[in-house]
């Protein structure tokens, strides 16, 4: 057999193109003039639209990659699409927030699209050291980004937590991976199944590296007991780069996720079931009850995507192939508000991101109609109104939940009704906001900017996905089906 | 069954696309988006007076049907109305053109907003009465929140924000576990439409305590809405600070989502449960009615008076629906639209104080009626037909209640009757002290009379309640089929022989649905 038909590399075409891109942004660094820095921006934008491009490439030609190692399934061009999309729309809001914070250089592009490209490994491993290597790649990537305000301390603070932790996290992830080799004789997901199934029962060695990896995953998905960095990492962030982190790595580890969980423990669903619950019951609660008091819009905004994972987690507990396509759809749903709202919040920043705080908004309404109409929609969205993605995704999640009570009982009965409850606990203070933005008097000190075009095309691309999504969600709900169903679950 | 396939969605989405009109408007262009939301508010009612035009009344079905897939196979774009729900939109229908008048000068600020979340608003209404998929229903019924919160929000009076947070979480609390239980619907029997729904939960009837699950989740979620007795803290605070043509949409109408939701889904989907919880909800709704009307002789503000009244009117609406028989469910129907005409003309009368005086307070005003006979005397006509004086339209909805309560419960009725006479005194002494004796304060001395543009106002709503008094069979006529579909499903009928009609909206459709569930089901209860 050729080496070319072992590799397949048409199949890892959009990691390719995102790594190309990346790498060409940083040899031209050196010789773009100051002034000139941001058309890189516009070079990386255009090589995610080459990825995506490739992504479709690659779902015409499904199939394995480089010797099993990765999987281009529907499951993982589906992930590959909210990536993308993801770090496109965050490389558009960077463009001229690095101009306004005066750090506009070649690398940030670069490390964006890096990261991008381990998100895709992410979603298509089939393999777990595989898998490790593309959790690694987004991981450094974004240790750095979250540092790149280098001048701000708490950008300085947020990095070294970020890494310090973010590497505990990653070893707990690679020594789970031994374990199950140790147990299995294997590495790659799919024969890990076959492994777990043929065996009498499962090996202790099995359930306490699955215990690992769920640590090490939980941590980059941030859902509780391990999503206490979450916040300070957001909140320190660059604005455009909390868009990032708060998005795209998240569906990508939650396809992780899905694989080692629904494939490789599939048959052990019970023993992960109530792990599964028992998280997303506390993280629904810590995100939720915390960004109640929260006066710091990031910060807020930061509380809520931890309880949107506790939402996915919902959808995760079913077990079913509808959970599969429930997540999915939520993730796509999630990633188009998050990453709408993150963007508004960029702009809203001013310099220095000195302008955050809820009582900021004051008036803004008034004063930036159609911004305030645009954050409203995520907000409302995030929220869960009916019309906007958010209510579809939500509805999916507790259908495939509710749908699973055959197999896990009452249990996951309740799981619906406490997540319900939170999702009104939640509306209080994404109306918050929407109160300061309309019911109160405008702050005088504020000079509202115009926002730059590329920023305005992004949001305005997440506005109309999170319309769309909410009310035509057929097309994509179908695809996510399909997704679900291209896995090889037991 | 007239055919007009597309009337319901016209009239459901005008209100929407005027808004698209009034967005292409200039927001200082003030005179020009209030004529355009007037006009499209005023085409939007004809429209909907066509709809009684080929309404049949000797059918139960459901008419007007139109239904189109929306969302895989489950979720359907289901419209249609019946004898309930036909009056309900037009209710609503009625009430916007008012509502918009009534704000014509009292609004300044934003008035572009204003009037955009007023018709969205009549958009998610008229949705929430004409949908027959539950899914599709619970969009509008969310959607409706929105508009009204921000209505309240940005042009209430002092303590609006309080007011609007505490509107749309209590309904959210609701709805949130309404939409659990319509999921849960629909994993026992794989569809959303309401007409499926009502066949298979006919036909294989659910495990007791499910039912009643269920039933609560449903319940809880309309009861706030209502609101019932002890859920209606929003009530007083959303109706006080709402500006005028919020009071008037919120009380004429959304209310009504509550008694209607009730009468549409709780009571003829989970019969059993429905039937068995009677005494309690007919204890509560009586306790509503009494210290509503208690509670509202001693409130000192005149628009806090008002919205407990509807605590009190309500209940009476509840009361009647949990009688189980066609008289008295008839009555409550008729009883929702008296309520919206009578309560949304007293809310305008109170609004129009306001606009003069820039208090609800009640010591602030007496002797009324001399500055302003017009309006005074509009004023009493309104309060006198709230508090159901024969031969005023509240008199035949509240006789209906009573005579039909009584039938079954003498005590409930007897206690019921005194809300009626409970009614009667804190009305006329509320109307006493606002518009007899001397005038106290001496400002109140040189205010205006009724505008001609009030005038009108008040002349539509007296003639309607005047017209509603007189003029019931026209009404309940077109109710009574559908009524006694729901009475039969709750109580079903001794003669086994007898047959039931069943709503049901055509055979080529149904037996499309059925097939398209059967399909459904595969997919759905195959995951893994």
């Amino acid at each position: 057999m050729a080496t070319g038909q072992l590799l397949n590399l048409h199949r890892v075409a959009p990691e390719f193109h995102l790594c190309i891109t990346g790498i060409l942004v940083m040899i031209l660094d050196p010789f773009v003039g100051a002034a000139r820095k941001r058309w890189l921006g516009w070079l990386a934008f255009a090589g995610t639209l080459f990825a995506l491009v490739a992504v479709h490439g690659a779902y015409d030609s499904r199939g394995m990659a480089y010797d099993n190692l990765i999987s281009t399934d529907v499951f993982s061009v589906f992930l590959h699409v909210i990536v993308i999309v993801a770090a496109a729309l965050a490389i558009l809001g960077s463009i001229d927030y690095l101009d306004k914070e005066g750090i506009q250089r070649g690398e940030y592009y670069a490390l964006v699209l890096f990261a991008a490209a381990g998100m895709g490994i992410l979603a298509g491993a089939n393999e777990l050291v595989t898998a490790f290597i593309g959790l690694e790649m987004s991981s450094i990537s974004s240790y750095v980004l979250v540092g790149f305000r280098k001048r701000a301390a708490a950008s300085n603070e947020a990095s070294m937590k970020y890494f310090l932790l973010g590497s505990f996290a990653t070893a707990f992830f690679l020594y789970g991976i031994a374990m199950v080799y140790g147990a299995t004789g294997t590495t790659y997901i799919d024969k890990v199944q076959a492994a777990l199934q043929a065996a009498p029962g499962i090996p202790a060695l099995a359930i306490i590296g699955l215990g690992l990896m769920f640590v090490g995953l939980g941590f980059k998905v941030v859902i509780a007991p391990f999503q206490v960095y979450g916040p300070d990492v957001y909140e320190g962030a660059p604005t455009p780069v909390t868009t990032l982190l708060a998005s795209a790595p998240k569906a990508a580890t939650f396809a992780l996720m899905l694989r080692v969980f629904y494939i490789s423990y599939g048959s052990a669903s019970e023993f992960w079931f109530w792990a599964i619950c028992i998280s997303a019951v506390l993280t629904m609660f810590i995100g939720n009850l915390a960004a109640l008091v929260q006066t710091n819009v990031k910060r807020m905004l930061a509380y809520s995507s931890i309880a949107h994972a506790g939402y996915i987690l919902v959808a995760f507990a079913a077990s079913t192939s509808l959970g599969v396509a429930a997540v999915l759809f939520y993730l796509g749903a999630y990633v188009l508000m998050k990453v709408g709202a993150f963007l508004v919040v960029t702009h809203l920043g001013q310099q220095g991101e000195t302008r955050l705080d809820v009582a900021d908004y004051a008036g803004l309404g008034m004063k930036q109609p159609v911004l305030s109409v645009a954050l409203s929609l995520f907000l409302l969205s995030l929220l869960g109104l009916p019309a906007t993605a958010g209510f579809l995704g939500k509805f999916f999640a507790f259908e495939a939940a509710l749908d699973a009570h055959s197999i896990h009982g009452v249990a996951i009965i309740w799981l619906v009704v406490i997540a319900a409850i939170n999702s009104v606990i939640g509306a209080y203070y994404y109306l918050r906001v929407i109160i300061s933005m309309y019911f109160a008097e405008p702050s005088k000190d504020y000079v509202p900017t115009a926002v730059a075009p590329a920023l305005s095309v992004a949001i305005l691309v997440a506005a109309a996905g999170t319309l769309y999504l909410g009310i035509l969600p057929g097309a994509v709900y179908d695809f996510a089906k399909v997704a679900a169903d291209s896995l090889p679950l037991h | 069954m007239v055919q007009q396939p597309v009337l319901l969605t016209v009239i459901t989405f005008l209100p929407l696309l005027s808004v698209v009109a009034l967005l292409l408007l200039r927001s200082d262009d003030h005179v020009w988006i209030r004529r355009i939301a007037l006009a499209a508010s005023l085409a939007e009612f004809a429209v909907s007076l066509l709809l009684l035009r080929g309404f049949d009344s000797s059918n139960a079905a459901y008419q007007y049907t139109e239904y189109h897939h929306w969302i895989g196979e489950a979720i359907h774009y289901h419209l249609g109305v019946d004898g309930i729900s036909l009056f309900l939109v037009l209710l609503t229908t009625f009430l916007t053109p008012i509502a918009i008048l009534c704000s014509w000068e009292s609004i300044h600020e934003n008035v572009k907003g204003f009037f955009i979340s007023l018709l969205v608003i009549e958009t998610a209404l008229i949705g929430v009465f004409v949908s027959l998929d539950l899914f599709l229903f619970f969009v509008f019924w969310e959607l409706t929140l929105i508009p009204m919160y921000f209505m309240i929000g940005m042009w209430g009076h002092e303590r609006r924000i309080y007011a609007a947070v505490k509107f749309i979480l209590y309904t959210m609390f609701g709805s949130i576990l309404m939409l659990v239980a319509i999921l849960w619907l629909y994993g026992l029997t794989g569809t959303f439409d309401l007409l499926d729904i009502q066949q298979s939960l006919r036909s294989g009837s659910l495990p007791h305590l499910t039912e009643l699950l269920l039933f609560g989740a449903f319940f809880l979620a309309f009861a706030i809405k209502v609101p019932l007795f002890p859920l209606h803290t929003w009530l007083p605070d959303a109706h006080t600070e709402a500006p005028t043509a919020g009071s008037v949409i919120l009380a004429g109408v959304m209310l009504k989502l509550g008694t209607y939701g009730i009468l549409r889904f709780c009571v003829p989907l989970f019969p059993d449960a429905a039937r068995q919880m009677a005494p309690l909800i007919g204890v509560l709704a009586i306790i509503g009615i009494v210290y509503g009307a208690l509670v509202a002789t001693v409130q000192t503000d005149l628009k806090r008076l008002v919205a407990y009244t509807s605590v009190s009117h309500l209940g009476f609406v509840v009361l009647g629906i949990f009688a189980f028989n066609s008289t008295a469910v008839q009555g409550a129907i008729y009883q929702m639209l008296n309520h919206g005409v009578s309560t949304g003309a007293l809310f305008l009368g109170v609004g129009m104080l306001y606009d003069r005086r820039h208090t609800h307070d009640i010591k602030q005003f007496g002797g009324l009626a001399t500055p302003m006979p017009v309006l005074m005397s509009f004023f009493l006509f309104i309060a006198l037909s709230s508090l159901a004086l024969p031969p005023l339209n509240g008199f035949i909805g509240e006789f209906m209640i009573l005579i039909g309560t009584y039938l079954g419960h003498h005590v409930w009725a007897s206690w019921a009757a005194s809300g009626a006479v409970l009614s009667a005194i804190y009305l006329l002494w509320a109307y006493q002290r606002v518009a007899f004796g001397e005038v106290t304060v001496e400002k109140n001395r040189s205010l205006p009379d009724a505008s001609t543009r009030e005038r009108i106002i008040l002349v539509t709503m007296a003639l309607a309640i005047l017209f509603m008094g007189v003029a019931s069979p026209l009404f309940t006529r077109r109710m009574e089929a559908s009524v006694d579909n729901v009475i039969q499903r709750v109580n079903p009928p001794e003669n086994a022989s007898r047959p039931t009609t069943i709503p049901c909206m055509g055979a080529p459709a149904s037996v499309k649905t059925a097939e398209a569930n059967a399909a459904a089901a595969i997919p759905a209860g195959g995951g893994q």
